[in-house]
């Protein structure tokens, strides 16, 4: 049984961009483990040569032509967003280049 | 109107003239009003929309026979995007976000003479088997409020239990359509996967994603699938499949050379006995009108659930990714110094505990080192659980299965094992992970509770699931039955 530390959970809320109180950490790392320890019924599964699915459906990828076509103005793209600069049509984050 | 409660009835009074689609909307704006106080199906109400689009309908006399759905007062799943209406998917991170487009199958209801009264409320981001997990407020069965709708789409199988519309979105990932559906007495189709376009969907999981009608009719769930279903170029798994030619809907139809599987297995632990019991009786009643009866097997079906959370949670890790609190949404004030720490503070306060559990899990199993041993795994074990269903098919034209194991739950019983919690999804995922249609149509009660009848078909024989779906309810009146609070 595989078992997630607080530590583990510390670095996969890492990866996804979560920030987790202390209690949020202990939490998870105790029912991510139980999660896990279920899903350990899979081993058993015989899937040597089983292709994976990834689709349900045998779908080809569908193409078209690259062409323009009308999309969300820029006022419309930042409308909804937190902080912009609605004027100039931009999105406002923190500092990235030279912080 | 002679049945209010119907989709078929209300547009076929409004486009005979018997009634306006005005009347008819300030009725279900009336019953929204009385009900939902003690229900909370709703998330939002757009009375003034509403009315205001049931009169611009109803100054088209002329257009009005070329309308499937005249006049017919639609709820919204809360994770189905509304141009300048809320859409929060029932989550603090999108508080207050107003789409700038309509989803395709809004476009589509509305395009159908629908008039589209609210948005119901749903698990955030459609994580959940209770609508528990809504960030705003609980959503109560009608039929017991102490106990839960089931979920994710559990506002809009509440409203149609209640009354309130005779017809609501939901989406199904793992079961969200059909199992709030059993739970509240009421009729949920999952189509084929592909066959409603997701575009505008608030994406879970991507290849299990599927937008389907709740109705209180066989015939109404049959006539919205009709208005839904179509190829659209903007979600490049949509299905370039006819639609059925002739009527779906077969109402009080003999199902004489129908073969319907049973895989009794399946069965043998962990459900209620009251549903045990329901199902026997369904089953004996298809026979009646026909159906032959065979027990099949489904072997790796019992690992359904695992394959099931390990998928959907690696497929939602990486569709929300997306809130970031830049491009919509809610990001917190503070003094973040990088990017890094922006998105993290964003995502950290405006994702609720499931959600949370869920992207963590996701982005776990697709991390370096455990992608092969779970992620993999599970897509592998996706395969041979699609094989079996192909394998039944060989012998049977439909499988059926309860829905749910048991009745609708207390609110609070299982909040806090997520485990217990994803098992009452088990007889649903099957579907979403072979891509199949299935509907959950009322069949019965375990100690006051409704139970449900799934049936599941092959891919794109949506039109078989209405063939035994409405044979079933012309012989019984399950489907008749209405809570005490509605």
């Amino acid at each position: 049984m595989s078992v997630l530390t607080r530590a583990e959970v510390a670095r996969i809320a890492e990866l996804a961009r979560l920030s987790l109180t202390d209690q949020e950490l202990e939490l998870f790392s105790k029912q991510l483990t139980s999660i896990l320890d279920y899903a350990e019924q899979l081993r058993g599964v015989d899937t040597s040569h089983v292709p994976a699915t990834s689709h349900p459906l045998d779908l080809a990828a569908p193409l078209r032509e690259d062409e323009v076509r009308p999309s969300l103005s820029p006022a419309e793209a930042v409308a909804e967003a937190p902080e912009a600069d609605r004027a100039a049509g931009l999105f406002k984050v923190p500092r990235v280049v030279g912080a | 109107v002679t049945d209010p409660t119907t989709a078929v009835a209300i547009a076929s009074a409004v486009r005979s003239g018997d009634t306006s689609a005005v009347d008819v909307c300030r009725a279900a704006l009336d019953r929204i009003r009385a009900h939902d106080p003690l229900i909370g199906a709703f998330r939002s109400v757009d009375a003034e929309g509403a009315l205001s689009r049931a009169a611009e309908i109803d100054g088209r006399r002329e257009e009005l026979a070329d309308l499937p759905l005249a006049g017919v007062p639609v709820a919204v799943k809360d994770n189905i995007c509304t141009r300048g209406w809320p859409t929060t998917a029932a989550s603090r991170i999108l508080e207050g976000y107003r789409p700038p487009y309509d989803a395709a199958a809004v476009e589509r209801l509305r395009e159908a003479g629908a008039v589209i009264v609210g948005k119901t409320n749903c698990d955030e981001f459609a994580m959940g088997s209770s609508t528990e997990n809504s960030a705003y407020h609980v959503t109560r069965n009608p039929w017991d409020r102490d106990r839960i709708p089931g979920g994710s789409s559990g506002g809009s199988a509440a409203a149609v239990a209640a009354g309130m519309v005779p017809l609501a979105l939901g989406s199904d990932t793992g079961g969200s359509i059909r199992q709030p559906a059993a739970l509240c007495g009421v009729v949920g189709l999952k189509p084929t996967y592909g066959r409603v376009s997701r575009y505008g969907l608030l994406a879970f999981a991507s290849s299990l994603d599927q937008i389907g009608p709740i109705t209180t009719s066989v015939a109404d769930a049959a006539l919205a699938f009709q208005v839904l279903l179509g190829h659209d170029p903007r979600d490049s798994t949509s299905v370039e499949h006819a639609a059925p030619a002739a009527a779906p809907h077969d109402a009080g139809g003999a199902l004489g050379g129908l073969r319907i599987g049973v895989p009794q297995a399946l069965l043998a632990d962990g459900v209620d006995g009251g549903v045990l019991e329901a199902l026997g009786r369904a089953l004996a009643t298809l026979e009646g009108r026909g159906a032959t009866l065979k027990t099949i097997e489904l072997p790796n079906s019992r690992h359904g659930i695992a394959a099931y959370y390990l998928i959907a949670t690696a497929e939602a890790s990486s569709n929300l990714a997306r809130y970031d609190g830049i491009r919509y949404g809610v990001r917190p004030q503070g003094d973040d110094r990088t990017l890094g720490e922006m998105y993290e503070r964003a995502r950290g306060t405006g994702f609720g505990a499931e959600v949370k559990r869920r992207i963590m899990l996701g982005t776990y199993v697709l991390s370096a080192g455990y992608y092969d041993a779970y992620y993999l795994k599970a897509q592998q074990v996706r395969t041979l659980i699609a094989r079996d269903y192909a394998a039944a098919f060989a012998e049977v034209d439909a499988v059926a299965l309860p829905t749910s194991p048991t009745g609708a739950f207390r609110l609070g019983e299982r909040t806090a094992d997520p485990v217990r919690m994803y098992l009452a999804d088990v007889f649903t995922v099957g579907a979403n992970l072979a891509g199949l249609p299935a509907i959950s149509v009322p069949c019965g009660f375990t100690e006051g509770l409704p139970v449900g009848l799934q049936l599941m078909a092959p891919a794109m024989k949506e039109a078989t699931l209405f063939r035994i779906a409405g044979a079933f309810e012309a012989a019984t009146d399950w489907h008749l039955q209405r809570p005490v609070s509605s």
